[in-house]
């Protein structure tokens, strides 16, 4: 067997595919947390519960109603993002005028709520979730096996993040977005609705990270704690791109996501650090991320 | 306009207001010393240390974020590292007394906070928060790691040793009175601070960094003062917390103590002296009253709860809120 770096080339092939999956989740979570971050201003703590809601729906819906994949694909992020929603309407807009730490500790608060409740149905020990039968199989190519399920999520993702990519830097909506970014007030001025934009774009970036989620619950366990580590590390990949641009969190959401997995093969106790460990050496040597404009 | 205006009445006037003010606090301070030496003969004294060592927990965060603005969300990371530190060297180390044990930890506290504030000082607001956040899961999974801490089982068994080599603290009134005494020598040490030159100018920061900028002060270095001093008081408060209870684990070092000390902060009065320790009071009593009932499981989502409300409601906590009430009816 071909080795690289004394280590088999299928064994490396395959940590680098899972280090792809990841980073095409933290790619998802992190575009939705720079998209609220842009009009909002704030920091969505609880992405993460976003995220692990996702997950458990999709769960939830197959178990109770026989809600098949295809539909919770939509269903999911559709149902989480109106209650993003409602969050922003009923908790959110009535501190809009204060400190943005504040709208973080909020979104904390809110995090630690929705987990708690949730252990306290669902347990700490996870759900399972049927791989949907035409995901089963794999390619078998020369240097290593490729199962359907994953190749899916790596461009489902990636053309996810594209599509938003694409509507934020090349459509009218998108313009609307970026001028509230830049000024809300006068946005306001020219009669665009900003409260309702600002509604709508926090229920998109839950609904990517519902989606994410929905993506997850085939080969994660789906368990209620899932989001809360996740975001954690979602953070220091926001930290490391910069939150300047939306292309700068994709791309650093995969090149991490490869890291972590390279990190898996040639040195395993420091994979769940290393993301850490990288964002310590920008935060040296560029303290604004790699993408981001110092603020 | 009144003939007999006075300026020399006016300064008068304030001068009383400001005496009978202090005076008020005076008095106030008086009392809950008084409470505080009498309170291990009403209630346990171990329950009491828990609430003195989260309080000055709470003290110590409460310096960097309600007075410098600088909102941490890593303050676990020397809580843990103060509590492991002691642990370690109190339990492989017998010549050593405990206030070793406890300076030592104390000191790579404050070096961990060093090494966080370099890092993290010159990012603002939200980027601040999630950098140290960030840090501090760096050190969670380094305490995860390494074998001297004990991983997921924790450090137990640590001894508590005699203080200068003399007291015995395996007796709980003697560990209750001398966490008591460094408590109240910290609270002092803030309260120093805070109405100090040094502390008028975290508070303009706070207030309004770029003019405190433009006045000439190089804030970055006021920060990292804040964050530092911050740092060691919160390793202190985990080094004798691990010397109350002998035991050292990770829930120290999650990332959900270091909410837990932003809520007690939150719900005492970010900004006040007092809030802090009423949060924390609060908030280790809740806990405690509720793992004992048949909400048990529902501490997380409680807290959340009061999260929300305070954030919601009333962000001045219960201090400030009794301060603008104070100040409202009384003058």
């Amino acid at each position: 067997m071909s080795m690289i770096f004394g280590v088999p080339l299928a064994v490396l092939s395959g940590q680098l595919l899972i280090g792809f999956i990841n980073g095409a989740f933290y790619a998802l979570l992190s575009l939705g947390l720079a998209i609220i971050f842009g009009l909002l201003k704030i920091i969505n703590f609880a992405h993460g519960a976003m995220y692990m809601l996702g997950a458990l729906v999709t769960v939830v819906l197959f178990n109770t109603l026989g809600v098949n994949y295809w539909v919770a694909l939509f269903l999911a992020p559709l149902l989480v993002g109106a209650f993003g929603v409602l969050i922003e309407y009923f908790l959110l807009r009535r501190i809009a005028g204060q400190d943005h730490i504040y709208s973080l500790l909020l979104t904390f608060g809110v995090a630690l709520i929705i987990q708690g409740v949730l252990t306290n149905i669902y347990g700490v020990s996870g759900l399972r979730y049927a791989m949907p039968d035409m995901f089963k199989g794999g390619f078998k190519l020369d240097f290593m096996f490729l199962p359907y399920y994953r190749a899916w999520v790596i461009v489902v993702a990636l053309l996810v993040c594209f599509g938003t990519w694409f509507v934020i830097e090349k459509t009218k909506l998108g313009a609307y977005l970026r001028a509230g970014t830049e000024d809300s007030q006068l946005m306001q001025g020219f009669g665009i609705n900003v409260p309702l934009l600002v509604s709508l774009t926090y229920g998109f970036g839950v609904a990517l990270a519902a989606f994410a989620g929905v993506l997850a619950a085939p080969i994660y366990s789906v368990t209620p704690g899932m989001g809360a580590n996740t975001l954690i590390v979602v953070f220091a990949v926001v930290v490391i791109g910069g939150m300047g641009s939306i292309g700068g969190a994709i791309i650093t959401g995969i090149l991490m996501g490869v890291i972590e997995g390279l990190t898996k093969t040639f040195y395993p106790p420091a994979s769940s650090a290393v993301i850490f460990l990288v964002m310590v050496v920008v935060l040296m040597f560029r303290p604004a991320g790699l993408f981001g404009k110092e603020a | 306009m009144s003939q007999s205006f006075d300026s020399s009445n006016v300064r008068k006037a304030i001068l009383d207001q400001q005496k009978s003010q202090d005076r008020r606090k005076m008095l106030l301070n008086g009392v809950l010393l008084l409470l505080l030496l009498a309170a291990p003969f009403a209630m346990y004294p171990v329950f009491l240390m828990k609430i003195l060592c989260f309080a000055l927990f709470a003290v110590a965060f409460n310096l960097l974020f309600g007075f410098t603005g600088l909102l941490s969300f890593g303050h676990a990371a020397f809580l843990a590292s103060g509590g492991y530190t002691t642990g370690y060297l109190l339990s492989n180390y017998s010549g050593l007394t405990t206030e070793m044990g406890i300076i030592a930890g104390t000191l790579v506290a404050t070096l961990l906070g060093l090494a966080f504030a370099l890092l993290s000082i010159r990012r603002q607001g939200i980027y601040f928060a999630m950098v140290t956040l960030a840090l501090a899961q760096l050190v969670y999974f380094f305490f995860v790691q390494s074998a001297f801490t004990g991983g997921e089982d924790g450090m137990h068994g640590i001894p508590r040793g005699h203080l200068f080599g003399l007291i015995d603290l395996s007796d709980n009134m003697n560990m209750y009175y001398f966490v008591l005494t460094v408590f109240i020598a910290c609270y002092l040490l803030v309260q120093r601070i805070v109405s100090s030159p040094y502390g008028q100018v975290l508070k303009a920061i706070k207030q309004n960094e770029p003019r405190a900028v433009s006045l000439g002060y190089n804030v970055d270095r006021y920060k990292t003062l804040a964050f530092v001093i911050s740092a060691a008081l919160a390793g202190l408060a985990g080094s004798m917390k691990s010397v109350v209870f002998q035991l050292a684990s990770l829930n120290d070092a999650h990332w959900h103590m270091s909410g837990e000390v932003i809520l007690m902060t939150l719900v005492g009065g970010m900004g006040t002296l007092l809030g802090p320790v009423i949060g924390a009071t609060f908030v280790v009593n809740i806990e405690y009253q509720l793992s004992q009932g048949p909400l048990r499981d529902w501490v997380d989502p409680i807290l959340g709860g009061i999260f929300v409300l305070t954030v919601l409601a009333f962000r001045s906590g219960i201090v400030g809120e009794i301060q603008k009430f104070m100040r409202k009816n009384l003058g």
